[in-house]
């Protein structure tokens, strides 16, 4: 203990005591950060994944997202995307993209199971990154959709929508319709915030709470509407539209049945 | 009332005879049925939005004191244990829960719900409809002008009638119209945290404001809007329903029909229709679904936050308004007052209160503005068709369509996502199109109106182009014209059109400012106008027509175009 208390006044005791530090909460933020990824992480790929997914990489995303992955001037670097994020986007048609615009637009899925798994093998080889969720944490039935529809209208509804429906973002981007979606593609959109979606990580929203969020939107989406055709779930603007139109419409086509005795 | 005071000889033989005349001989009922069964309403079908707003009130009277029976305007807090699923559990107010219990655990209760709520989308509209079929035909001139005033806070209090309404369920979309209520009020300067406090009962949510809007929404507003339909209704009984022009329709008759028996009849089974299909949409449409946007918090606000169609074109305004031009502009002063300094937000009262003030000024002010531009001070109980009054007509499309586009614009978010359009891009052309929409429609209307003045009385004088081209013996080509008849005609050219006042100088020859004024008013209003077609030129052009091939005189006509 001498020498550390001769030292203490050292030119270098205040970098080697920053030194110190910097690895102690890099440390324990790298433990807390995989402890949080370890309870999604489920899928495990073969070599042979990666290799095909490799190819097909290189077949199909690698004249944007450049050789390796690394990215370039039209599209961003994949490195520690994770198999989520290529399984959400590959899997709900929005890559390969379309076409150039505000946002990358859902379409026919392009490549099967299979493929996108090897894809996704491949990206996740690169780097760590959100896994794809397990069956069990995608089961709507465990969740608590109550807690799932506070967690809602709190974290997602500004954008998507108190009833899911999507909303307008600025020029031009939008937050889809959540209708129809597969539990899945909700759980990876979530760890992974495709395109505008902020990134909702576990220790943001705990996996229990996203599968409580599955469970209200399944919930939601299963009802259907109880009080009649919904019109879009659309709020005021439909109803008043609705009532403008077909509700004076038809009363008007009374007042005209009405008086067209006389005239 | 000549029966009530006449001498009572009649003496009723039968039993039913002798109870109705006793009750007859204290009440007066004859002399009223004698007076209001007489009223004659013309038949029009542009005649019957008032009615229908009657009805509509009607449904929401009946549908609204249902709801009272089990909605519990309490702000307490509790944890819903209604039967639906995605609710339990969850921490609301009693009023919320309330509502919730209305949709999913009261017999017909959400029916109940939908059918107040679509009448009162239904009741607005017919209001907003019934007021623009009086504003185009002319119907607020003398002697109607307090009536239309009667009419113009009928549509304020419709407002706040349904404004109040909305919020009680205090679902998550109620609440963040309140707060842009609360908003706009602590926008005013000096008093606005004040008026904020007082309304709300200390700082916004509180734990009052739904107890409050409830006893405006369920006594006070229907009250008032009750006695304002009365003094409507007697007032349209004094004043005598106005009519188009027609033969035999004069400004001095009304020709229709009787309330009893046919337009009562017809009335009664119009209530009918409209209940029946305010019924049929409750039945089959949602409306308002509550369940999804879940208990009021103040954090969250749903994409597609709009208020009901009636308020959305303030909340367009709103929504239009810059927050900043360029970097540093941003229309919020700083005044120094003694007490301290006060913010002066612009941006917020500007959107919120200026367009409402333009457009509820205009309308309550519009018969004595118009009457002080025509200097007519007859009674008119005959409409005008909106193109014979052309300049009436533009202004009201103008007002019409700065309206629709800050209507618009409470829906631009749906308008970005429903049309793959850029939410800023719709922002911008609504802008544009706020300011420049109504000076083009105004120009365009007056336009229009000009040339189908202009095609009244060219049918008027030279008839209906039939499309038959017939060749003269020496070869010429006419196409044969067919006279309207009479009553067709008369409708084309029983029109005022008033002419230019020049400004005219008094006794010490000046001319003085307001009549200066006056004088550039009304040549803006009529300086282009189509003289309805006088009886001698009608006579000349029947000099052409009668007695000879329908075409042979016509060329002349022809040529002379």
């Amino acid at each position: 203990m001498k020498a550390l208390s001769q030292r203490r006044r050292h030119p270098l005791a205040a970098f080697a005591l920053l030194l110190m530090a910097l690895l102690v909460t890099g440390g324990l933020y790298a433990a807390a950060s995989t402890a949080n990824e370890a309870q999604a992480q489920t899928t495990t790929f073969t070599q042979d994944d990666v290799e095909e997914g490799s190819k097909l990489f290189s077949a199909n995303c690698a004249s944007c997202h450049g050789m390796g992955a690394t990215g370039s001037q039209a599209a961003p670097s994949l490195v520690g995307v994770g198999a989520a994020s290529v399984d959400f986007q590959v899997g709900s048609g929005r890559m390969p993209m379309q076409m150039d615009g505000p946002q990358a637009q859902a379409k026919p899925v392009q490549f099967t199971e299979e493929q996108i798994r090897q894809m996704a093998a491949y990206v996740a080889s690169l780097g760590a990154g959100p896994a794809i969720p397990s069956e069990e944490i995608l089961d709507a039935s465990q969740g608590d959709a109550s807690n799932g529809g506070e967690l809602f209208r709190v974290n997602c509804a500004m954008c998507h929508n108190a009833a899911a429906a999507g909303g307008a973002l600025t020029q031009g981007k939008f937050a889809p319709s959540i209708d129809g979606t597969s539990e899945k593609h909700i759980y990876e959109a979530m760890v992974t915030g495709p395109q505008n979606m902020p990134v909702f990580s576990d220790a943001n929203i705990s996996p229990e709470d996203k599968q409580d969020i599955i469970a209200f939107l399944k919930t939601i989406e299963e009802q259907g509407s109880p009080g009649g055709a919904e019109l879009g779930s659309l709020g005021p603007v439909s109803e008043g539209l609705f009532i403008w139109v077909a509700g004076l419409g038809v009363i008007i086509a009374f007042t005209v049945w009405l008086t067209s005795r006389s005239s | 009332m000549s029966s009530s005071t006449a001498t009572h000889t009649y003496v009723p033989k039968t039993r039913v005879g002798k109870v109705t005349d006793y009750v007859d001989s204290r009440v007066g009922g004859s002399g009223m049925v004698k007076v209001f069964g007489r009223k004659i309403f013309p038949d029009h079908w542009s005649f019957m939005f008032g009615e229908v707003s009657l009805y509509s009130f009607v449904v929401l009277l009946l549908s609204g004191t249902f709801l009272t029976f089990f909605y519990d305007p309490s702000m307490a807090e509790t944890h819903y244990e209604g039967s639906y699923l995605p609710l339990r559990g969850v921490e609301m107010s009693v009023a919320y829960a309330s509502s919730l219990d209305i949709s999913f655990d009261i017999r017909g209760g959400l029916f109940m719900r939908q059918i107040h709520h679509w009448a009162a989308l239904l009741f607005v509209a017919a209001v907003a409809v019934h007021m623009l079929r009086v504003f185009f035909t002319g119907a607020f001139r003398r002697p109607r002008e307090f009536n239309w005033v009667v009419g113009c806070v009928l549509l304020v209090l419709s407002l706040a009638a349904g404004f109040t309404g909305y919020s009680l369920p205090d679902d998550l979309l109620s609440g963040n119209g309140l707060r842009i209520i609360d908003g706009v009020m602590k926008a005013i300067p000096v008093v606005g945290t004040y008026l904020s406090f007082f309304l709300f009962g200390g700082e916004f949510p509180g734990t009052m404001i739904i107890g409050r809007l409830y006893v405006l929404h369920i006594l006070l507003i229907p009250a008032v809007i009750l006695l304002l339909i009365a003094i409507h209704m007697f007032m349209l009984v004094l004043h005598k329903h106005a009519q188009f022009a027609g033969p035999g329709k004069t400004n001095t008759n009304v020709v229709g029909y009787p309330v009893g028996p046919v337009f009562g009849a017809k009335a009664a089974g119009f209530f009918f229709i409209v209940f029946g299909v305010l019924a049929a949409i409750a039945a089959a449409f949602t409306i308002n679904p509550i369940w999804n946007y879940g208990p009021y918090d103040p954090s969250p606000v749903s994409a597609g936050t709009q208020p009901d169609w009636y308020i959305g074109w303030v909340d367009g305004a709103l929504r239009l308004m810059p927050g900043t031009i360029g970097d540093n502009f941003d229309f919020e002063f700083m005044i120094p007052f003694p007490w301290g300094v006060n913010a002066l937000s612009l941006n917020v009262l500007i959107p919120a209160l200026v367009p409402a003030m333009i457009v509820f000024t205009l309308m309550f002010a519009w018969p004595w503005i118009e009457a002080w531009v025509t200097k007519d001070k007859r009674e008119h109980h005959l409409l005008d068709r909106p193109r014979n009054a052309p300049t009436r007509t533009a202004i009201g499309v103008a007002g019409v369509v700065f309206y629709c586009v800050l209507w618009a614009a409470a829906s631009s978010d749906l308008i970005a996502t429903h049309f793959l359009v850029s939410l800023n891009d719709v922002t911008y052309w609504l802008r544009f199109l706020v300011i420049l929409g109504p000076i083009l429609a105004f120009m365009v209307t007056r336009r229009i109106a000009l040339a189908l003045q202009r095609k009244d009385r060219e049918i008027a004088l030279h008839g209906r182009e039939t499309g038959r081209i017939v060749r003269l013996p020496h070869g010429e080509f006419i196409e044969v014209h067919e006279p309207v008849d009479d009553y067709k005609r008369y409708r084309l050219v029983s029109f005022d059109s008033p002419e230019v006042m020049i400004p005219t100088p008094d006794a010490d020859g000046k001319i003085s400012v307001l009549d200066k004024v006056h004088g550039r008013v009304s040549r803006f209003f009529f300086e282009d106008r189509v003289a309805p077609v006088t009886p001698k030129e009608l006579a000349a052009s029947h000099g052409d027509h009668h007695g000879e091939i329908a075409g042979a005189k016509d060329r002349e006509s022809i040529a002379s175009h």
